[in-house]
């Protein structure tokens, strides 16, 4: 009666062996080809380190401006302007401009690339049930698949650093707008595409003056849910050596330095607002011709 | 009994290309497996009984319709009667089960994605029964679509869709966006993207529905006018009875998919085919329908009063009888000769008459 009591598991020699040899296999793939994939990523390398420089090397007041001015452009609401000056301030005062610097560049550049590869890819699958069949389950297991597990492969590839920090956030932050690209688009009225289909518009046109116009404010929910995903990330990130607010977080976990954590915390959620305000501003924003309604 | 009074293109100015629609033998399921129903729908299988026992909508069955290059034919039907299917078949928004939709002698149906699109920027304009202009764009920039997906220069996209707004009524709102503006308003900027089109063919589902009756009767003037210059083939699809007679050159009936009735407008009234059509045209005022020609008696009237054209409607003619005070008029043909004449009594008959021929317990037809 042992295997009702017991469940019949593999042997645990096979399973080793298994294990192994998956493990041995990966490994002697990443040596052989280590090469060429740091090659391919040497442009977002590079861009990172762009982004880092310019962030930290110019100095706070420029930056300060420029957030706050962009903060007011996207959003032309006085309360988001002042409340990203204050948050900003804040973060400054209290010594950890230059971590949120470094957390601040790799999120825009993160952001970025999720939407470069995001929203083609959510095109694609609202044009073919096949795709989005397909696409479908790999985004459930990105978005389930607990953060530190596919910082193994990563690293193993890439080893530690910027790069598969990067990788790291961008596979866990890329669902929702592929998700939200492909649902605004497939949303858009039928009897609006029918017009575009009537008048001839070639399937870029349809596209371009229909399909995404019209999904934007979907989309923009996508990159919002993104933005604040990647953020969430940046703690464990953290723990594959990209720095930024994560850092300081992890030394405080280690040694029970409350004060550290907490500070370093709320900046993280300083930040998460102002950007989490500020997209959602711009997105209603785009949507101004919804707004005033006949008859109102 | 009547010559057709359709008015071709031969007498106006250089008239478009031939944009004249053949629809032959066309059905039109909806659901799964269309095709696997065909036969079965072809041996006489009703709508109900398709929708009933196979989930499957039978949208047209056996359409077979000709209209000829710059006349408008209005088509008329019930809600559900299938007229926005047909309509969508003429520029395949809608692809038919079996069945052939030729434009210019050209089969539609059988277009490549190339051709297709061409012919949709160039040869046909559409106007939607649900408006269908794009919420997050202004008036003027509905207005430009067409020409926009051409690739015309801006300003010359611009000059031509001002033009149209004004024309339609709706000066001063070009930089509103559609949700801006009332039902009226904004089928009116339907209206005006699709003349901006200028394309030889104008799909118009329900066009003026939305729109209150005067306007509604200045938007049947413009697009009487636009035809008498332009010469445009329209395909109309209306409610109401009124402006089916008082727009379309041929109007055709439809009921649940097929056409029961074709011909002029004077045809319909004057012979429906069935009790349906009569609820149809029950209410219509016969003197602006029914031609002097139609009624009259042969030879002149020695007592006649007056002179009227063949082509005069019996409202002219009881205006005219009643102006002189005479017995009866001579009825004239386009030439001046006095071909028949028309007393007072047979006038006023045939403009009161109700046609009495299909009662409701003619069982053939259950509505
Ligand atoms: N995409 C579709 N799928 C299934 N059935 C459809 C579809 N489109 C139309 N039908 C059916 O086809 C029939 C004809 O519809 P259609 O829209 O052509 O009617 P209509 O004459 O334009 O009516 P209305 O005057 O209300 O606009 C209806 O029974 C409708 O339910
Ligand atoms: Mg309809």
């Amino acid at each position: 009666m042992d295997w009702f009591t017991e469940f019949p598991a593999m042997e645990k020699s096979a399973l080793r062996a298994l294990k192994k040899s998956i493990d041995g296999g990966f490994r002697a793939w990443t040596r052989e080809h280590g090469d060429t994939v740091e090659t391919f990523f040497e442009p977002i390398k590079q861009m990172l380190i762009w982004s880092e420089k310019f962030l930290l090397n110019t100095p706070w007041p420029f930056i300060l401006g420029g957030i706050v001015l962009i903060a007011w452009l996207a959003s032309r609401s006085w309360k988001i302007t002042v409340l990203t000056f204050v948050t900003m301030v804040l973060i400054g005062y209290f010594d950890m401009w230059d971590n949120t610097m470094r957390t601040i560049s790799i999120m825009i550049v993160s952001t970025v690339v999720s939407i470069v590869l995001g929203i083609p890819i959510g095109i694609a699958m609202s044009k073919s049930d096949v795709v989005q069949r397909l696409i479908t389950p790999i985004l459930d297991v990105m978005q389930t698949m607990p953060g530190f597990v596919y910082l193994i492969p990563v690293v193993m590839l890439l080893g530690i650093g910027k790069v598969p920090g990067l990788l790291a956030v961008v596979i866990y932050a890329i669902p929702p707008i592929i998700r939200l690209t492909n649902l605004g688009i497939r949303m858009v009225d039928k009897e609006v595409l029918e017009a575009a289909d009537a008048f001839g518009s070639s399937a870029w046109q349809r596209l371009k003056n229909v399909q995404i116009p019209l999904a934007m404010p979907t989309i923009m929910a996508g990159i919002n849910q993104t933005i604040m995903m990647a953020l969430a990330l940046v703690v464990i990130a953290s723990m594959i050596g990209v720095k930024g607010l994560g850092q300081p977080v992890l030394q405080a976990i280690a040694n029970q330095y409350f004060t550290l954590g907490m500070f370093n915390g709320l900046a993280i959620v300083g930040v998460a607002i102002i950007f989490d305000r500020v997209s959602q501003a711009y997105g209603k924003r785009l949507q101004a011709h919804s707004e005033e309604v006949h008859g109102k | 009994m009547v010559s057709d009074t359709v008015s071709t293109t031969s007498n106006g100015p250089a008239a478009n290309q031939n944009s004249s629609i053949e629809i032959n033998g066309l059905y039109k399921i909806f659901g799964k497996r269309p095709k696997h129903f065909m036969a079965a729908v072809k041996e006489g299988m009703t709508k109900q009984e398709l929708q009933e026992k196979h989930g499957h909508v039978l949208g047209l069955k056996d359409i077979n319709l000709s209209m000829q290059a710059g006349s408008i034919q209005v088509v008329m039907g019930l809600s559900g009667s299938g007229k926005s299917t047909l309509i969508r078949h003429i520029n395949r928004l809608i692809d038919p089960t079996v069945g052939e939709v030729n434009v210019g002698g050209q089969d539609v149906c059988k277009m490549g994605t190339k051709a297709l699109r061409d012919f949709r920027r160039h040869e046909t304009a559409m106007v939607f029964q649900k408006f269908a202009l794009l919420p997050h764009r202004t008036v003027i920039n509905n207005v430009v679509y067409g020409l926009e997906v051409q690739g015309l220069p801006r300003d010359k996209q611009e000059s031509e869709a001002r033009r149209w707004i004004e024309r339609v009524g709706l000066a001063g709102f070009e930089d509103n966006y559609p949700n801006q503006l009332s039902g009226g308003m904004q089928q009116r900027v339907g209206l005006a993207r699709a003349l901006t089109n200028d394309a030889p063919l104008l799909l118009m589902d329900e066009a003026f529905s939305a729109l209150d009756p005067l306007i509604r009767m200045d938007m049947q003037s413009v697009l009487l006018d636009l035809q008498k210059e332009l010469h445009k083939t329209i395909v109309f699809i209306t409610h109401d009875v009124d402006e089916a007679l008082r727009l379309g050159d041929r109007i055709a009936i439809l009921r649940d998919g097929e056409i029961i009735q074709e011909g002029t407008g004077q045809n319909i009234v004057l012979e429906p085919a069935d009790e349906y059509i009569q609820n149809f045209v029950k209410d219509v005022n016969r003197g602006r329908v029914i031609l002097a020609e139609s009624i009259m008696k042969q030879g002149a009237h020695p007592g006649a009063g007056a002179q009227v054209l063949v082509h005069d409607h019996l409202e002219d003619v009881a205006r005219m009888l009643s102006d002189a005070s005479a017995q009866a008029v001579n009825v004239a043909n386009d030439n001046g000769q006095v071909v028949g004449h028309l007393d007072l009594e047979t006038t006023v008959a045939a403009i009161v008459k109700q046609e009495k021929r299909h009662t409701s317990s003619d069982t053939q037809f259950t509505i």
